[in-house]
């Protein structure tokens, strides 16, 4: 009841500075997993999210802040980790020549970037920069909802909207021209547990791949949090009786 | 105050040479409290709490931060990730920094309602203000810390502000960015001023302490506690009242940072700064919407910035605005109705803080602003000649006595 109280106050007033960045944004709402005090992530979801990210996104879009060490909490294990690291060329150096040389990644690496820099990012983008994904979910308002429809807003333009040359029409981006491509079709990946790979399903696992990339120690902080507000209510109990046993000769 | 009413031999021989003990045990015995403080009287505490978790954990947040350009975002993201329970403390810091506004805030209205500013507590109100605006600075600066879009643009735009002033603005400008533009320089001295400011505002609780000890707490009543059948003692009686104020503080701010860690900040400050693209909406921290709503109320930007320090500054000089000589709003009918009125117009301003400067928001800001400098500089002092009070109780003891108390 109380969280519910504060959960209104909270929407009262934080509303303003919340909603200020809305366009004419269509957004779906949809339940995660990950949503409300008790949420977790789906680990397969978030393994099929990776795959989707590496085969899909990962041309244009970087992931700068995971290494391949973070992966354990996919579920993977040990050498699990490796033989994905192993898959990707990092480059390393100087060695004793003076020379960086290219190496098999190890799971303390971070995942290697797709361009060099910013501007072999935006040469490679008809002038535009995909943004880094390792935030994105929460760099965005209601970042899960937003990105999911996102992936899933690619339209055709309605009737007096004109689409420039490099742009493309998307109902849930600001301004709805976006410069990113439509980039799931359906089918688009061929899982190994073969789940569904419809574009909401694929754009639902990336949604839940890149939440945790964005947030990745949300379980345990969940987890803390439901037994500090447990312990904090015993305390604030056993204080208020205390109070009131206190205060009786004073009234 | 003799140190031979310790028992412990130990304490006795510190006591008769440093009486800490005697000290502690003064102001937990001797220092008399009105007994009628209702939950209001909390918040003190609550803010001392709130700036002690902030101390300690920005002390924390302080061994494995990075004050660069090019690492400040990373470093807070190694925080969140790589150091041990770095995400909890980063949380903490953050959300603490809210609910320490949350609690003074909460303690300014107490005192405004209450009269708490009254003779012979103006001191003791001055060094509130000024704990109130070195927060601001101390969170202001906080802010530009993590090197994020409303990091850099919130300290482009408050920074900027100085350029207002004639003849030396720029040169003010300068000497806070430490150069030309929002840079390295700037994130510099921003975080060697965010770790000093804190002991500062320490400082300055303790002169607010010994300025409250000096007549005592005011209370809900807002009548001199009469003789020791008004009073207890702080200690058991205040010490467990404040508990139950801890311990709702405490769990409201666990909800926060455990389930909703960054419903009080804004998404944009995830995004790396940068210079060359300006987020759609700069907006600051919640905390700063009413005064930055001021700031905007005005089209001429020195007139802004003036008013802005001036919703503040007004603050300073309340005591001798406000002149009734009861304290309390209980016994002042209109002015409980224009107290209300201030709080829904400061809500109000709040509001259209975060609003973009356009159309109708920006005809309501100046019709808040105008209401906010009305209410202190022409209804207070107007009030406090005109208006009719309600008896006074005889004291604190017997409010319900009171038919043939004082009147204004």
């Amino acid at each position: 009841m109380l969280k519910r109280i504060f959960a209104a106050m909270l929407a009262c007033t934080l509303a303003g500075p919340a909603m200020a960045a809305s366009g004419n944004v269509e957004l779906q709402r949809r339940d995660w997993s990950f949503s409300g005090p008790f949420g977790t992530f789906d680990k397969a979801a978030m393994q099929r999210g990776f795959q989707a990210y590496r085969e899909v996104c990962a041309g244009c879009h970087s992931l700068e802040l995971i290494a391949f060490r973070n992966f354990a909490d996919l579920g993977y294990n040990e050498a699990e980790i490796k033989a994905i690291a192993a898959q990707y060329d990092v480059q390393d150096g100087p060695n004793d020549d003076g020379e960086m040389f290219m190496r098999p990644g190890i799971a303390a690496d971070r995942i290697p970037s797709p361009y060099l820099n910013e501007n072999a990012a935006r040469a490679g983008n008809n002038g535009a920069l995909p943004p880094d994904l390792s935030l994105i979910t929460k760099a965005r308002a209601n970042g899960p909802d937003y990105l999911f429809s996102l992936l899933a807003g690619y339209k055709e333009a309605p009737e007096g909207v004109t689409v420039p040359e490099g742009m493309h029409y998307n109902a849930a981006y600001p301004g709805n021209l976006i410069a990113m491509p439509q980039p799931l079709y359906g089918e688009d990946v061929t899982y190994s547990d073969g789940a569904n790979n419809s574009v909401e399903a694929i754009s639902s696992d990336l949604v839940q791949f890149l939440m945790w990339a964005a947030e990745p120690k949300m379980e345990v902080r969940k987890r803390i949090g439901v037994a500090a507000v447990f312990f904090l209510s015993i305390f604030l109990i056993f204080s208020y009786l205390a109070k009131r046993r206190i205060w009786a000769d004073v009234h | 105050m003799s140190a031979e009413k310790f028992q412990n031999p130990v304490v006795r021989w510190i006591d008769h040479r440093l009486p800490v003990f005697s000290m502690l045990d003064h102001e937990k015995y001797d220092y008399p409290v009105p007994k009628n403080l209702n939950y209001m009287w909390n918040f003190g505490v609550l803010a001392g709490m709130a700036l002690a978790i902030m101390i300690v954990t920005g002390i924390v947040l302080a061994m494995s931060y990075t004050a660069h350009v090019d690492y400040a975002f990373e470093s807070v993201e190694r925080i969140m990730r790589d150091v041990n329970h770095g995400w909890l403390i980063r949380y903490i810091h953050m959300n603490t920094a809210s609910f320490f506004f949350i609690v003074v805030y909460i303690h300014i209205l107490r005192g405004l309602y209450y009269g708490s500013y009254k003779a012979p507590r103006e001191l003791l109100w001055i060094l509130g203000v000024v704990i109130f605006l070195l927060m601001m600075a101390t969170a202001f600066m906080g802010y530009v810390l993590p090197w994020g879009q409303m990091s850099f643009w919130g300290a482009t735009v408050i920074t900027n502000l100085f350029s207002a002033i004639p003849i030396v603005g720029d040169s003010i400008v300068t000497l806070l960015w430490g150069g030309f533009s929002v840079d390295n320089a700037t994130l510099n001295r921003f975080f060697s001023l965010h770790y000093l400011l804190p002991f500062v505002i320490s400082g300055v609780v303790v002169l607010h302490i010994v300025a409250l000890h000096r007549f005592g707490s005011n209370n809900p009543i807002g009548i001199d506690a009469s003789g020791p059948q008004d009073t207890i003692s702080f200690h058991p009686y205040y010490t467990i009242k404040d508990m139950v104020g801890i311990a709702v503080f405490l769990l409201l701010l666990a909800m926060t940072v455990f389930f909703f860690p960054n419903a009080m900040g804004h998404p944009d400050n995830y995004i790396p700064a940068n210079a060359l693209q300006t987020p759609a909406h700069i907006v600051p921290e919640w905390y700063f919407l009413p005064f930055y709503a001021i700031l905007r109320a005005v089209p001429d930007k020195l007139g802004g910035v003036l008013l802005m320090f001036g919703a503040i500054a007004v603050l300073f000089i309340l005591p001798w605005l406000d002149k009734s000589p009861v304290r309390s709003a209980r016994f002042r009918p209109l002015f409980r109705i224009f107290f209300w009125l201030f709080l829904i117009d400061a809500i109000l301003l709040g509001y259209l803080g975060g609003k973009p400067a356009e159309g109708i928001y920006v005809t309501l800001s100046r019709i808040a602003t105008a209401w906010y400098f009305l209410h202190f500089l022409v209804i207070l002092p107007l009030l406090s000649m005109f208006e009719t009070t309600k008896p006074l109780p005889k004291s604190i003891s017997e409010p319900v006595l009171g038919s043939s108390g004082r009147s204004a």
